[in-house]
């Protein structure tokens, strides 16, 4: 395990690093609830926004907008300290159990450097535009969603079969054997706290799904509003690149012509990973 | 006597594993998929190898049958229903493997409702409901007149039979003509069924372009071919043992152990040229998986258990000309076959996988379930140790209950052989 891995920061019993916040069991219990009434609300909110609450089928996921957006990221490999904490930010927004990063940080992904500096790399899903794992599965379970080509799961359909996995170059897919973090086993109040991914607010329930399935990046979709929009004043930005201590993580609509990714993209050098393939990623990075 | 104890030993085998194997089928939809080894980077592990193996063992048996059934070969008339029932038996323990696997077993028919036409394994769940369908079907009407014949005889098996029959108890020469004409046209469907659903799990793995170890179009061909040897040595092996078939099936068995034998030579063609291509290539992902096959971890499963055990010591046998002319030898020699064609279904899966698509992954992230070291838990193993025990019974069962049609072949046999 590096000094810059994973369970320093999330693989921690997260006990010892929620005892302080909770004296005592009431004290606990009290802020559970509260977490649930946010929970509750945001449920709400989505509901009043007319959100997808709806099963996220291929039809339910076109938007009714005419707008088409191309959502992705140029990641500045220079600005990236690998100081995980993107991760967190993930693994904390997504809730996600262990075994399961939608984003990980890797060290020297292009090979040793002939200087002793790493070449520290956030990789989230590449959000492909022609994505190997979508016309592999056999229950058309994963999609490219049209409106702005962000790569889905609808995990009610999701058989588990993992061929998905198998097919994807750069092993941004992971499955959910249905493992908890010991702090959030189940039958907890930590594993009721539900994870907004999709706007679908599942808990951790035994067997039930997203258990069994195969699960991704989103992007963050589920902070979208009703026009499919982001707003990084607002907060409502992907966690990790909200979170991102060196300012490494870039996102937005590449074919928004103003936007930060399309301006940097014109300015500086950029590469994709595994170009041969003729997935044309939509994560960039600048080396 | 020793036929006697064999035959006990191998009720005692086949009730243990089944009894193993419960256990584990239970803590599987109990636990889920916690118990099991395999993780986001070798999300495929044994139950798939194993799952590949016997389906091609169902291919490759029904094929052998479908020289009877539609190519009308009088050679392997004797043993034409047998090979249908391994076809039936091993295609059932496939599914059982198979479907441990899926993280939601009971939405598999999603596939129905939900279908992706460019998915290869779309197609292959398709085409295998098809062919067990079929293949069912087909096997009915190949013992129908035997049973009927049958039909009066004392005890559970004549009463196994009535069940079995649902009422068509006709006897006379001109239904058991109907019935063979049925069944012929039933097994000229199967065999391009079987050739594309079998060339269909070799695409499932074939058209991965991210897994250059795999990629490419001899891989579907291969498959085929392995189902062929696998399937035949197995059906060699079986029509040996089942009925007293060293004396009944003593032709035979020599005759499809030749064909085995220049089958597997094939097969051993198309897996060199795989490995000299990949290696002079020098592709990264190919070496690496190749180097992991011969030099990794588990390089006997490649040099002892698939080439010596699997190839060269059955290929000796079914040369010299000392043994190649005696039934035990061959059959011997093809059951070896047979075993070892599950180590190349391992050595397919699982090493194909065990890489990182990207340098550093595997350290990016500390998990079990992020690494490239797979080894299959107790609990999968148990799975497919009861999976196999429940094979074990299925073959004894038919070894007691199917017709041996030997009143009617005996003639047929010695005629020809004579």
């Amino acid at each position: 395990m590096g000094e810059y891995g994973v369970p320093e920061v999330a693989g921690q019993p997260s006990e010892t690093r929620a005892e302080p916040f909770f004296e005592t069991e009431a004290s606990r219990r009290q802020v559970v609830a509260q977490l649930m009434k946010i929970g509750a609300v945001s449920l709400a909110v989505a509901i009043g926004a007319g959100a997808s609450l709806a099963p996220l089928t291929s039809a339910a996921a076109e938007s009714t907008s005419d707008q088409r957006r191309r959502y992705g990221m140029v990641i500045d490999t220079r600005r990236c300290v690998g100081c995980d904490a993107c991760v967190a930010a993930c693994k904390q927004e997504n809730k996600t159990p262990p075994g399961v990063s939608y984003t990980i940080v890797l060290e020297n992904g292009f090979g040793e450097r002939p200087d002793d500096r790493p070449l520290f790399m956030t990789k989230p899903c590449f959000h492909c535009e022609h994505p190997p794992c979508v016309p592999v599965c056999p229950v058309s379970a994963t999609f490219k969603r049209k409106q702005d080509g962000i790569v889905v799961v609808d995990y009610d359909r999701c058989i588990g079969c993992r061929y998905c996995i198998v097919a994807c170059p750069y092993q941004a897919r992971f499955f959910d054997f249905g493992e908890n973090y010991p702090a959030a086993q189940e039958d907890t109040p930590w594993a009721r706290v539900p994870s907004p991914e999709y706007g679908q607010f599942r808990g951790r329930e035994k067997g039930k799904s997203p258990e069994g399935n195969v699960r991704k990046c989103t992007f963050c979709l589920h902070l979208q509003d009703e026009n499919g929009a982001y707003d990084k004043a607002a907060g409502r930005w992907p966690a990790c690149a909200k979170t991102c201590t060196g300012k490494a993580i870039h996102f937005g609509d590449f074919n928004d012509p103003e936007s930060e990714v399309s301006v940097l993209l014109t300015q500086r050098q950029a590469i994709r990973l595994k170009e041969e393939l003729g997935t044309e990623p939509n994560v960039y990075y600048l080396v | 006597m020793s036929s006697r104890m064999l035959k006990t030993s191998f009720w005692v085998i086949g009730i243990g594993l089944v009894i193993a194997g419960s256990w584990a089928w239970v803590d599987r939809y109990v636990n889920a998929d916690k118990n099991t080894n395999y993780g986001s980077i070798v999300p495929w592990g044994l139950w798939v190898a194993v799952y590949i193996y016997f389906i091609g063992l169902s291919a490759g048996s029904f094929l052998v049958s479908s020289l009877v059934y539609v190519f009308n070969i009088k050679r392997f008339e004797s043993i034409g229903r047998l090979a249908l029932f391994s076809a039936v038996v091993t295609l059932f323990m496939a599914l059982l493997s198979i479907s441990a696997d899926l993280g939601h077993t009971f939405r598999a028919w999603h596939v129905l409702v939900y279908p992706n036409f460019r998915s290869p394994m779309a197609w292959m769940i398709w085409l295998y409901s098809a062919y067990f369908a079929l293949v069912m079907l087909e096997l009915w009407f190949v013992l129908r007149h035997d049973m009927a014949v049958g039909a009066n005889t004392p005890g559970i098996r004549g009463k196994l039979y009535r069940l079995l029959l649902l009422g068509s108890r006709d006897v006379s020469p001109e239904m058991e003509a109907s019935d063979r004409q049925i069944a012929r046209i039933l097994a000229t469907i199967g065999v391009p069924v079987a050739i594309m659903f079998h060339g269909g799990v070799g695409s499932l793995f074939g058209v991965i372009s991210s897994r250059p170890a795999w990629h490419g179009g001899l891989f579907p061909v291969l498959f085929l071919v392995s189902a062929l040897v696998s399937g035949g040595a197995l059906l060699v092996l079986v029509s040996a043992v089942f009925q007293d078939g060293l004396r009944r099936n003593r032709d035979t068995v020599l005759a499809l152990g030749t064909l085995v034998l220049g089958l597997l030579a094939i097969d051993l063609l198309m897996q060199f040229s795989e490995v000299l291509v990949g290696f002079y290539g020098n592709e990264s992902a190919v070496t690496e998986n190749l180097k992991l096959v011969y030099g990794g971890p588990y390089w006997w499963v490649f040099w002892i258990w698939q080439l010596g055990v699997g190839t060269l010591i059955p290929l000796v046998i079914l040369v010299l000309p000392q043994t190649r002319k005696n039934p035990a030898a061959v059959a011997g020699a093809c059951g070896l076959i047979a075993i070892g064609f599950l180590a190349l279904r391992l050595n397919i899966v699982i090493p194909g996988l065990a890489d990182e698509q990207l340098a550093g992954i595997t350290e990016a992230y500390s998990s079990p379930r992020i690494s490239t070291d797979y080894v299959p838990s107790a609990m999968e193993f148990l799975f497919s140790a009861g999976v196999v025990g429940l094979g074990l019974l299925m073959f004894g069962i038919g070894e007691w209950f199917l017709p041996s049609g030997e009143e009617d072949t005996a003639e047929e046999v010695s005629h020809v052989s004579a």
